[in-house]
């Protein structure tokens, strides 16, 4: 079954939207979007500096990832804001991450690849790591789930309860780059932080409690996987953004019915 | 014009004649604060007895958050040290919440978090905050007074034997806060649960409380709120034009009918 790259895509998806579903909540209630993008923005370093040395991209990204997310963290209040920090480091990383890539010579690299992916080339050892990658990251949020949207609501209060907010802050970095690193095989660097977000905003329409949006927000992203993939082959568009698109669409008419709803009441 | 219950006055009384009744929930002692070279606090020491209103008030920038946080333990004193009663309940009533429009979330299920509260200890917490009536509300549909009475009515969970409420009135409106104290006063009259509160609401805290510290990176003057409204350092930090504070606090109260429309949570309910 594994054998066929459609099936092994399906899988991949499917294992990026499970984990892309909680995370990106936390990401639209904390305001992180921006976070989100530059964090995977800073895994092209390394997945470039992977490339240099022959290995995974994986951990090269995985590792970047949760680099820039640390510093932000650290260094943010300091002398510069945080969206400051993020520009600078993120387009850096990006940048640095390019520059390297051409010095490679004699690898064919395509560099597409990484930022939009290539979900159809994923590989059973790579499917291995998203899933290993997307079960760590939902054991992480149910694990650590009051603690994080406690400290999502306000961080003495979290104090108050006997929790530390920094290391929730932590907690979230991590299973931030783990997702980061997770998703560049599947939908590429650049349109991850879609991933993280579409389906929470669109859940936001129907849920009225938190759990309930990350359920809604992980159906949204399973239905947008599979609809995308399909359409993908179809219509012989790339993937990666075939399936956002059809994210989009959920959005956009989950929107619109809640405007009706309320138009009506 | 302060009138204390009858039960916190025998109370009182009880304490003077023996002393170790009145039990020291939290004893700061020569603490000091400071971040990256800048210090907030420096060498404050008070106690905090079981059953008193204790305020603190002081100007933006005067280590008054820094004091809290140093009480919760989330900063790290550079010297002294906070000495709080072991096994106090502790409710924390923050200031805001950082409610994200798209974050969806009940009041009853606020209320359960971190908490393992039944549905009737969440529904008599919010009827001792005086907001009986919205379990089943969108958080982000309150107003700023049932807002600020629902996060009272989760730091009542579990039965504290202190609260600490951090700014609680800002954005209610002058009413709005003279009605929240009098809420926190009838609490502590149910409970008996010393009440430390921070403020810059001048006008409206100060009656309520038994004692008052006012905070300018050091302690500038404490005692009664009366006394304290009399030093001459008081009326430095504060400048001139709070020498009504008390007296308006008064005004408010003898007209309550006037203010009643500025805020829709004071209409349903009678004062005094």
């Amino acid at each position: 079954m594994l054998d066929d790259f459609m099936v092994r895509a399906f899988l991949a998806g499917l294992g990026l939207a499970l984990v892309s579903a909680p995370l990106g909540c936390f990401v639209v209630w904390r305001r992180m979007a921006y976070f989100g993008d530059a964090t995977a923005h800073a895994a092209m370093l390394g997945v470039a500096l992977s490339l240099a040395i022959e290995t995974d991209v994986f951990f090269g990204a995985l590792i970047f990832a949760i680099i820039m997310a640390w510093l932000t963290t650290q260094l943010s209040g300091r002398n510069y804001a945080m969206d400051t920090l993020l520009g600078v480091f993120s387009h850096s990383f990006l940048a640095v991450g390019l520059v390297i890539v051409s010095f490679i010579s004699g690898v064919r690299i395509d560099l597409m690849a990484y930022l939009f992916g290539d979900i159809l080339a994923v590989s059973k050892s790579d499917l291995g790591v998203i899933w290993v990658g997307t079960l760590v990251v939902l054991g992480l949020i149910i694990w650590r789930w009051t603690p994080l949207f406690l400290t999502t609501l306000n961080e003495e209060l979290s104090y108050a309860s006997g929790f530390n907010p920094k290391r929730e802050q932590l907690f979230l970095t991590i299973a931030l780059g783990i997702t980061v690193a997770v998703s560049i095989k599947v939908v590429g660097v650049l349109l991850i932080t879609a991933m993280l977000i579409i389906p929470a905003a669109s859940a936001r329409n129907i849920a009225r409690d938190p759990e309930m949006m990350v359920l809604v927000a992980g159906v949204v992203s399973c239905i947008s996987v599979i609809l995308g993939l399909r359409s993908s082959y179809v219509f012989d568009t790339p993937p990666g953004p075939t399936i956002v698109c059809v994210a989009l669409a959920i959005f956009i008419v989950l929107n619109l019915i809640n405007t009706l709803r309320r138009l009506k009441l | 014009m302060k009138r204390l219950s009858s039960k916190h006055e025998a109370f009182a009384t009880l304490a003077q004649v023996w002393p170790s009744f009145a039990m020291k929930l939290i004893t700061i002692d020569s603490l000091t604060v400071a971040y990256v070279g800048v210090v907030a606090l420096k060498n404050v020491s008070f106690t905090i007895d079981s059953g008193e209103i204790v305020t603190i008030v002081g100007p933006n920038g005067s280590g008054k958050t820094s004091l809290l946080k140093a009480i919760i333990g989330a900063v790290v004193p550079q010297e002294g040290n906070v000495d709080v009663k072991s096994g106090l309940k502790i409710g924390y009533v923050p200031q805001r919440l950082n409610l994200d429009p798209t974050l969806p979330i009940s009041v009853g299920r606020f209320m359960k978090l971190s908490e393992n509260a039944t549905k009737r200890e969440c529904q008599r917490a919010l009827e001792q905050a005086g907001v009986a009536e919205i379990m089943t509300k969108q958080m982000s549909e309150l107003s700023g007074g049932q807002l600020q009475r629902v996060l009272l009515a989760k730091a009542l969970l579990g039965s504290p034997e202190m609260l600490l409420l951090d700014e609680a009135t800002q954005g209610l409106d002058q009413p709005g806060a003279a009605e929240f104290y009098k809420q926190i006063e009838k609490l502590r009259e149910e409970t008996g649960c010393a009440i430390l509160m921070i403020s810059h609401d001048l006008h409206v805290v100060m009656s309520a409380s038994d004692r008052v510290i006012c905070l300018n990176g050091h302690i500038c003057c404490s005692g009664t709120p009366q006394a304290v409204a009399a030093t001459p350092e008081y009326k430095e930090l504060f400048g001139a034009d709070t020498d009504g504070a008390l007296a308006l606090y008064r005004h408010n109260h003898d007209h309550k009918h006037d203010h009643n429309d500025k805020n829709p949570t004071n209409s349903t309910e009678a004062t005094h």
